[in-house]
């Protein structure tokens, strides 16, 4: 790892100010970062840390919730109000990684964390994501990688919490050199054909403040659903996560999510208006789950996870409609 | 040597047989010895030291001084080196050392094969001057696909002499020379009767093809050495699984006299048969030490270590098998093809040929060389793969012939302690009501199923070994013994004989192990460690009690065998009211104490001998649905002699058990197909079972006095993984009513195991199975 100077900032304002300088970098929990930064993925000379930054990792239920970029992932865990409000949303950071991570990793830092892609993550593969000039994983080992948008990038995105967030339409709010922005959460990634170099529209300096949730509508209920090989630290092969709202035995308004399927989370639209305004009924969700997974152009490897996707959201609708 | 009549056996069934016992060496304990600690629950002598962190392994050793060195590595499957320019790594910051490994010519063989070595006085500091090393590579042609690498025109790993890697602790066979075709190497072959006799005596036939995945050694301590000259003199610090064979690896390589290379190994960050030699890692830190004039550590970090220094081979296995209607195997054949990448070694025809009686057996073994790591010995090597392939044949074999596949095994079992652990096994997991078992009612996505597997292990330890013990005035013990203690109980299994034989609480006794300046210890593979060191410090610790015994007599004024032990001294025979306590006779011992050097005698051949046996059962659920696995049960039946420490034996066999659930479900070295490169180097994607992945592990061990040496021990490391993935595949198996062909056993595996199943046996039970036609 390259030598590097720690720089810890009292402010956002500081740390937005000092990380927008060349060769700079912001760090949170450092989780993801320290993985980069070690396989040489990155190397900064000055590390802009504003893991001690006051003020910034708390959770309000409001309405409108706002959730401190800042608060852990084990604090989102552990927050009984959130998890009552907004259960898909606990359920994803709970799940994520191991409890050693969880205590250290933020809610900026996994919103705004890079791709697993074992190609993306080896120094020795130059691929697109690096500014190179292929993905590797198109035509090579690709059983994690991606059933949708695969046609410049096929990494998937790796944010549980964002599947969650997708969900309830929240709004990511940011500091940076031009002010405070609030960005629906829904336009905060950038997908792989826009560039695949990054994942999200953070400018240089930009930082997320917090993280802000409508209050869910009376009557919704949310459920977040992921596969995972193993049951210690492991990646999904699959989530899914669901939220829908019942108005007199009809769905009112649904909205399903598919995660770990595709370079950003992937709102699946066709799958809501098969729901919305029709009754629970077995067919119904399995008609949905169909249109969740509907167009994917999976891998050489990877076929089985259409399956899988389709598999989640049944299971998700069915806990949701239960 | 004397003739000794012992009672050898097992579960209370002892027959009489007469064995040469020789002098110096104590008779085997008898089945009525009453034990004061061997067999019990022992903690660990270093508990304390390991859990508070202040066990300092070879990894963490610091010296003045120390530098630190890193190894550059090929990034490419096959290469020659054209030019090796180190004149700019020599001028960077902090380096002390630099050297050449590869020279200009030589061929690289596979993504990670070392190029060059620096030595600096930080970690990063020599990681970067790796960087200012210019390596000009001429690229070839390379293969990392099994097929592709048998088939003709393939890319030629090695164009002239095969070049593997050697090392101690290669797996069997590896170094034999065998006929080559271009990149298959072989047969090794045997023949037992007439397969096809057998065929045609068979009601029923099976075949199949199996696969197993390369499996990296993943030791949570790297490889890796610190090496100090003083003058002449070289100190190693290894991590490693024998420290006399890094010594004498050390002392062929850098031409120094054995007598001035000494090994430590004090604690150790585990083993499974990678850990023998120096390898390049250590001859490369000497070297640089050397040149540098300082102690340097090399430690490989995790990528090196699933690159290049060691893994379980690759597997595809043709197996057929016949067996007539009562339940009599006939024939059984297996042809093998497995990767080893640069290395051989990759038979896995253990179960196959020595499980089961059978008549009629053929094997053929292949190595098929490809363009990445060397395998090394893997905890019992060949043995996991073959008996995934054996055991599924077994239950497919008792599906044809409508048999439950626990009776057809019992049928054909030849061992009497492996159908007792059969038998213990099956009424633990429930083997009677499995199919019953197999809907859940409330969940029906799920399906369960049970499995199970035999393990079969061979080696009794042997002679080499030497230990000295000796007794104090104030009657403490002290036990000296070059052995080193993977992290598998072996310091505290050294304590417990010496304690046993002395009469003594462990307390009393002091355990040094771990450097080759002390008595010679066996290297820890082969499961030989406990059979070959017990029975050496067993004879130590009873020569040197004999002494004080000596002592005591001439005290109490007789003759040196007019005395006997007796509750915890000595008394005249006859007359226990003429005693000497423990503590009385050692006061009078001259100040020196008495000590005794004992040497491992030989194994007895007239004794109880058996091939150590185990017997595992599996119960797994499946989530139909998205073909996922969770294994929720294990039951292990073993045999491993006597037990001398449960809590430890226990322990080996949870670690064999979950090492063999991660195999059968997870571990999976990936290459790119592409360039030839590891996809997964790493924890994260190279998936090891963690602890969630665990599942209840119930362990039984049916006590076996073999009288094979005289504590009755037996390794049970290796034993305790050869039949977990078998057991595990063979529920799935049950569980989806369809075969498992393939390790590891995947979600996407388990959809096209269910979606290849006839619909006709969607509905049958998970033991009647399709064979031939």
């Amino acid at each position: 790892m390259k030598t590097f100077t720690l720089l810890p900032v009292r402010s956002l304002a500081e740390g937005s100010r000092e990380s927008a300088k060349p060769g700079s970098i912001l760090k949170a929990g450092g989780v993801d970062l320290l993985d980069r930064m070690k396989e040489g993925l990155e190397t900064p000379d000055r590390v802009i840390s504003i893991a001690h930054v006051s003020g910034h990792d708390g959770i309000e239920i409001g309405p409108p919730a706002r959730i401190g970029a800042l608060a852990t992932l084990a604090r989102l865990d552990a927050h009984s109000e959130l998890r009552r409000v907004y259960p898909a949303l606990a359920d994803a950071a709970g799940g994520a990684a191991t409890p050693q991570i969880r205590n250290m990793a933020t809610l900026g830092g996994n919103l705004a964390q890079r791709p697993r892609c074992w190609y993306f993550r080896q120094a020795e593969f130059d691929c697109s994501k690096k500014g190179g000039d292929q993905c590797f994983a198109l035509n090579g080992e690709n059983r994690f990688h991606a059933i949708f948008d695969t046609d410049v990038c096929c990494c998937i995105h790796p944010s549980a919490t964002a599947v969650a967030l997708f969900a309830y339409g929240a709004r990511v709010n940011t500091v940076g050199p031009r002010g405070k922005r609030s960005i629906p959460i829904e336009e905060f990634f950038v997908a792989p054909r826009e560039d695949p170099t990054r994942e999200n529209q953070l400018a240089l300096g930009e930082i997320i403040e917090s993280v802000e949730l409508p209050a869910p509508a009376p009557g919704s209920r949310s459920v977040y659903k992921k596969l995972k090989e193993k049951e210690s630290f492991d990646w999904p092969l699959v989530e899914a996560c669901v939220s829908v709202t019942m108005s007199g035995g009809s769905i009112q308004d649904a909205r399903v999510v598919l995660g770990s399927v595709s370079p950003v989370p992937r709102r699946v639209r066709g799958a809501e208006k098969i729901l919305a305004g029709s009754r629970p009924s077995p067919e119904l969700i399995a008609r949905a789950a169909e249109a969740a997974v509907a167009g994917a152009t999976p891998l050489s490897q990877n076929a089985h996870k259409v399956r899988l996707a389709r598999v989640m959201v049944e299971r998700a609708l069915r806990e949701a409609l239960a | 040597m004397s003739k000794d009549k012992l009672r050898l056996g097992f579960n209370g069934r002892f027959e009489e047989k007469e064995v040469e016992i020789a002098s110096g060496d104590p008779a085997p304990w008898d089945p009525s010895q009453k034990f004061s600690i061997l067999g019990a629950r022992t903690p660990r002598l270093d508990a304390r030291a390991k859990a508070t962190g202040t066990a300092r392994y070879s990894i963490d050793v610091r010296l003045p001084g120390m530098l630190y060195a890193r190894i550059l590595r090929s990034p490419h499957a096959a290469a020659v080196v054209r030019s090796l320019d180190l004149t700019a790594a020599r001028k960077m910051p902090g380096v002390q050392a630099v050297l050449p490994i590869a020279k200009s010519g030589d061929a690289l063989r596979f993504a990670g094969q070392e190029v060059a070595a620096v030595a600096a006085d930080t970690p990063e500091r020599a990681l970067d001057a790796l960087g200012a090393i210019r390596v000009e590579y001429e690229m070839r042609p390379f293969v990392v696909e099994i097929e592709k690498a048998k088939a003709e025109g393939a890319p030629l790993v090695f164009e002239g002499k095969v070049e593997t890697k050697t090392s101690a602790g290669d797996a069997p066979g590896a170094k034999k020379a065998l006929p080559r075709k271009g990149n298959v190497q072989g047969p090794r072959a045997s023949d037992k009767g007439n397969v096809e006799h057998g065929f045609a005596k068979a009601d029923a036939v099976v075949e199949g093809t199996y696969s197993t995945a390369v499996q990296t050694h993943s030791a949570l301590e790297t490889h890796g050495v610190v090496a100090r000259w003083e003058g002449d003199e070289l100190t190693v610090w290894a991590s490693t699984q024998g420290i006399f064979s890094v010594r004498d690896e050390l002392s062929s390589a850098l031409n120094v006299p054995l007598a001035k290379v000494t090994v430590l190994t004090e604690f150790m960050g585990g083993g499974f048969g990678a850990k023998f030699g120096a390898g390049v890692e250590g001859v490369t830190a000497a070297k640089l030490a050397k040149e540098a004039g300082a102690p340097v550590k090399l430690f490989l970090d995790r990528k090196e270590e699933h690159l290049a220094v060691g893994n379980r081979p690759s597997s595809i296995q043709w197996v057929k098998a016949g067996a007539t209607k009562d339940g009599k195997l006939t024939a059984l054949q297996l042809i093998v093809h497995g990767s080893g990448g640069t290395n051989g070694g990759t038979g896995t025809s253990g179960p196959l040929k020595n499980v089961y009686a059978c008549d009629n057996v053929k094997t053929e073994e292949f190595d098929v060389f490809m363009n990445s790591g060397p395998s090394a010995a893997f905890r019992a090597p060949g043995h996991p793969q073959g008996a995934f392939a054996l055991e599924a044949t077994m239950d497919e074999l008792a599906g044809r012939i409508g048999m439950d596949p626990l009776e057809f095994r019992m049928k054909n079992d030849p061992s009497e302690v492996r159908r007792e652990e059969f038998r213990i096994g099956a009424e633990k997991i429930g083997w009677a009501s499995r199919d019953a078992r197999r809907h859940v009612p409330q969940s029906p996505e799920i399906r369960r199923g049970v499995g199970m597997g035999a393990a079969i292990w061979y080696n009794t330890g042997g002679t080499g070994p030497k230990a000295t013990v000796t007794i104090h005035r104030d009657g403490s013990a002290e036990v000296v013994h070059g052995v080193q203690d993977l992290g598998t109980g072996a310091r505290t299994m050294v304590g417990i004989i010496a304690a046993e034989e002395l009469g003594l609480p462990l307390e009393k006794i002091a355990v040094r192990i771990g450097d080759t300046r002390m008595p010679y210890g066996p290297g820890s593979g082969g499961s030989t460690t406990t059979p070959s060191t017990a029975p050496t410090i067993r004879a130590a610790a009873w020569q040197a009690k004999n002494k004080v015994a000596a002592a005591a007599a001439s005290t109490l004024g007789v003759a040196g065998d007019a005395v006997e032990s007796s509750s915890g001294g000595f008394a005249v025979k006859g007359r226990p009211d003429r005693r000497l306590s423990w503590k009385e006779a050692c006061a009078r011992l001259p100040e020196e104490g008495v000590s005794a050097t004992a040497s491992r005698a030989e194994n007895h051949p007239d004794a109880w001998k058996r091939f150590t046996a185990g017997a595992q059962f599996a119960e797994v659920e499946v989530d139909v649905e998205t073909g996922l696995v969770r294994v929720k049960k294990v039951v292990a039946v073993h045999d491993c002699g006597l037990v001398v420490n449960a809590l430890t034996a226990e322990s080996q066999v949870h670690g064999g058990v979950i090492q063999g659930i991660s195999y059968a479900l997870y571990e999976n070295r990936i290459l790119d197909r592409a360039t030839g490169r590891m996809v997964n180097p790493n924890v994260e994607q190279y998936k090891i079972a963690g602890s969630m992945d665990v599942p209840e592990i119930d362990v039984t061990f049916l006590p076996v006095w073999d009288g094979v040496n005289n504590t009755h021990s037996v390794g049970i490391g290796e034993p305790a993984t050869v039949a977990t993935a078998a057991a595990v595949a063979n529920a799935v198996s049950h569980a989806i009513g369809a075969r498992i062909r393939s390790l590891p056993i995947t979600p996407e595996s388990v959809l096209a195991a269910l979606d290849a199943k006839p619909r006709t046996a969607a509905n049958a039970a998970g033991s009647r199975e399709g064979g031939r036609a």
